[in-house]
């Protein structure tokens, strides 16, 4: 009876494995949340945050919902893109360089340390020192001593900068290396937060646990599947919770996190996928989000390349003349886009009507534009662009728009996806022009134009180099006010159009919605929805 | 058949060695630098990346950096995630049991409803409800799993509200079920065909006439001298399908927001994140080294002419 021992031994591998699933089955039975979770928290779908919740280094939009709810900067802005002092009192300047912060006192970090100059100054230092590898840490860059605490290359010199410097327990002062009236505005991004002095106990396990000054407090991570925070009631900032506390939930799909909200196990949705863009304001009434907000997409050429090097404007203004913005962002893009009259969007200090029809379809002045400009070399350049995005739809309908009015013809790049799309763009590979995106970091003008198109900017990927338009830039920046800087920039913008850095295509739109169960629902000048003022009913 | 045993599992180690190596290179040759993806659209700094590469080992070439993954691996050790920067051990026990789970359901539904309906229809080919089963499992297989996963998902969950739309606690059995039931058809249509030609074509042999003829029990000449010899095929089958299910459950774990290896794996791979790519692959090739194993004792038990030495 062979046969029947050989069963016996099957059968016995068959119960260790069962046995070895029930075991680790049973590790994770607890936070079994059905639903939308404890009484009076609202959930939205923000995935797994890609790194571990320290400030500066997080600049992904998963990660930085999660560290705007658990960390509290200086100042942040209303939906128009206007100051709002939350930590600091005021933020003041004389000469645009030095710059002198109060602080409002009482505030507290969540485990009921106070928030001092001290935890700005230590925690900048650190963000910015070069051995701490922090992703944002250029952020620091306008201050004076940065390049001591981040050299290129070796070993910092120093280990604080010394541009920063506390004059009480609720006053410091930060000195830049130049003037920069905007710097203020800066100032409001996550990665200025403060840090705690347990944080420095061990930066590893506070990523995974932090403690912060904002309106929320952390309670727990599930990984990838939902972090939790609680609504903290000592909080004094103009953002205090009006909610219990948030899950932000992860979810595999958009498509998935949709029907959830139909269906009421998900109050919040931040993008509906295409597939459901048609029918979402049926299916969600009120509570349908569609709404602008600061960032833009363009078609930037590569000026290293054979097709773009030293080519006349004027081609490039016939380009964007031959692409029907309009019809394009209402049937490709279901209207989740509105055409783009300039290089910076609205919701923007300094968003501007640019008076010119260069934005505007018009086949036949293209067509002309681009045989007074001489051509595209050997009529024909290609769209880079990353097929893991949902943009091949756009990038054919463009081509298409282009060589239907002015005979050139264009043809679709695609990389498979974002990290290969990426290394062509930094390696100067791009053989003809790559879609470029760019949301507001802060709500200025020259964040779409300073950072974009200086021939010196780290985005400046097209490798685009006008000195006019770097010494124009240049003494923008050090206007004596924050006015008058906008003022030069907007000059810059008009510039712009002369030279053409790259061709705007449209300003995004955020289409997004929430269910029945929660009201207040508002979007920031990111398009990130602001769950603190979300209620419950 | 010990002895088989021990060379069978002696044997895996160079297949192991030599998958691991393959993947590694694969996802080496790849373009686009992990580090470098994770800075995105924005300005970043290009000290910091090289800081970050140098910390993890990434600027090493890549024999090294193989070398020194595998010593990690025999310590245990399945390496860091570059982004963020958790034991990739860790990971893989959050998704592991959740895709067993689902996998084992699955193949629990494929096997028994399968290889019934596969009796069923076998035992009287060519009647009414053979071929009502052969038109259903052509259905089956020519329908994409998203197309059966939306429809089943609008229907019992829309619908009717039987179930919930996504997956919410991977524990919960009944939540399981939608998800399971879709990975199943298409394997579930091969099993059920498989078992039906095997079941007709030996029930015109001879030793099932001399079973007839004997006068035993029709229970016995079904259960123990059809069956026996017809599930040799079915079986094989199984054995690679189980790994099958467990890698290619991507679309249906996407649909239901199951938080499986499938999922897991195609972050990793678009995300350039090399280790984690290889940890679970290389428990994969383990699986499907083991499941084959399986298969080729099993052979034994339904054959008993086979013998291993």
């Amino acid at each position: 009876m062979r046969g029947a021992r050989s069963a016996k031994w099957v059968a016995g591998a068959i119960v260790v494995a069962l046995a070895a699933t029930a075991c680790g089955g049973s590790g994770d039975d607890e936070g079994n949340n059905k639903g939308s979770g404890p009484a009076g928290y609202v959930s939205i779908d923000v995935g797994e945050p890609q790194k571990p919740l320290i400030p500066a280094d997080t600049n992904e939009s998963n990660g930085s919902y999660v560290i705007q709810a658990l960390f509290t900067q200086l100042l942040d802005f209303d939906a128009k893109g206007e100051i709002v002092y939350t930590n600091a009192e005021s933020v003041t300047t004389k000469d645009s360089k030095t710059w002198t912060v109060k602080l409002k006192k009482g505030w507290k970090f969540h485990n009921g340390e106070e928030v001092t100059s001290k935890s700005y100054i230590d925690a900048w230092n650190w963000y910015a020192n070069i051995k701490n590898n922090q992703q944002n840490s250029f952020w620091f860059q306008d201050i004076k001593g940065y390049d001591d605490v981040h050299p290129e290359k070796g070993e910092p010199k120093a280990k604080a900068m010394s541009g920063l410097k506390a004059v009480d327990d609720h006053t410091f002062t930060i000195e830049l290396k130049y003037t920069m009236p905007y710097f203020i505005y800066k100032l409001g991004y996550t990665t200025w937060a403060p840090l705690p002095k347990v944080f420095y106990d061990d930066p590893k396990a506070f990523g995974q646990k932090p403690v912060g000054n904002g309106p929320y407090t952390f309670e727990k991570w599930d990984h990838k599947k939902l972090i939790q925070v609680k609504a903290w009631d000592d909080y004094l900032g103009p953002n205090k919770a009006k909610n219990k506390g948030v899950q932000f939930k992860n979810y595999t799909t958009v498509e998935a996190a949709y029907k959830d909200v139909v269906s009421g196990n998900l109050d919040m949705i931040r993008q509906v996928g295409p597939t459901d863009l048609p029918k979402y304001k049926q299916d969600l009434g009120d509570g349908a989000i569609d709404q602008p907000y600061a960032a833009i997409q363009t078609l930037t050429p590569a000026f290293y390349s054979k097709t773009f090097k030293d080519i006349d404007p004027k081609v490039l203004q016939g380009l964007s003349m031959a692409i029907d913005r309009k019809t394009i962002t209402d049937t490709v893009l279901n209207k989740t886009r509105t055409p783009a009259q300039g290089f910076t969007p609205p919701g923007v200090k300094g968003y501007q009507n640019l008076d010119t029809d260069v934005f505007t379809y018009n086949p036949a002045k293209a067509k002309q534009l681009i045989q007074e400009g001489g051509g595209v070399p050997g009529n024909k350049f290609t769209i880079q662009y990353n097929t893991d995005g949902g943009h091949k739809e756009w990038v054919t309908a463009v081509c298409e728009s282009i060589r239907k009015a002015t005979g050139v013809d264009c043809v679709g790049d695609p990389k498979p996806d974002f990290a290969t799309d990426l290394e062509a763009r930094d390696n100067d590979q791009v053989k003809g022009m790559y879609r470029g995106g760019w949301v507001a970091d802060y709500p200025v003008n020259a964040n779409f134009m300073k950072e974009l198109y200086h021939s010196t900017a780290e985005a400046n990927n097209g490798h685009f180099s006008n000195k006019e338009i770097d010494g124009l830039m240049n003494k923008a920046d050090s206007a004596k006010s924050l006015d008058a800087s906008v003022k030069a920039f907007q000059e810059v913008e008009k510039k712009l159009v002369e030279h053409m850095p790259a061709i705007p295509l449209w300003y995004y739109r955020i289409n997004g919605g929430h269910g029945k169960n929660v009201d207040n629902v508002n979007v920031d000048f990111h398009g990130d929805l602001e769950v603190w003022g979300v209620t419950t009913k | 058949m010990g002895r088989y045993v021990a060379r069978r599992l002696l044997q895996m180690i160079p297949v192991f060695i030599g998958s691991t190596l393959i993947i590694f290179c694969m996802m080496y040759a790849l373009p686009g630098d992990p580090v470098r993806a994770m800075m995105g659209d924005q300005a970043y700094d290009p000290t910091v990346v090289a800081g970050i590469k140098k910390e993890l080992g990434l600027d090493q070439p890549l024999l090294q950096q193989y070398v020194n993954y595998m010593t990690g691996l025999f310590q245990g050790d399945f390496g860091t995630q570059i982004a963020s920067q958790r034991p990739i051990a860790d990971i893989i026990a959050d998704a592991f049991p959740v895709t067993i789970r689902l996998t084992l359901f699955a193949f629990t539904f494929v096997t028994l409803v399968g290889i019934g309906l596969g009796v069923v229809a076998g035992l009287r080919p060519d009647t009414l409800r053979d071929r009502g089963l052969l038109t259903l499992t052509l259905v089956l297989v020519s329908m994409p799993s998203f197309v059966l996963g939306f429809l089943l998902q609008y229907l019992f969950a829309f619908q009717w509200s039987v179930t919930t739309p996504t997956v919410t606690d991977s524990t919960d059995f009944s939540q399981l079920m939608l998800p399971a039931i879709v990975l199943a058809s298409l394997s579930l249509a091969y099993v059920a065909r498989l078992t039906r030609t095997s079941i007709a074509e030996n029930l015109r042999s001879d030793y099932m006439r001399t079973a007839v003829a004997k006068g035993l029990p029709r229970r016995r000449v079904i259960g123990v001298h059809l069956m026996r010899n017809s599930l040799i095929p079915v079986v094989t089958f199984l054995g690679i399908e189980l790994g099958n299910l467990m890698t290619g459950a991507i679309v249906t774990e996407g649909i239901f927001n199951v938080r499986g290896i499938g999922i897991e794996i195609y972050d990793a791979l678009s995300r350039r994140e090399g280790a984690t790519v290889v940890g679970i692959a290389s428990l994969m090739v383990l699986i499907y080294l083991a499941a084959s194993l399986i298969v080729d004792l099993l052979y034994a038990v339904l054959d008993p002419r086979i013998r291993y030495a």
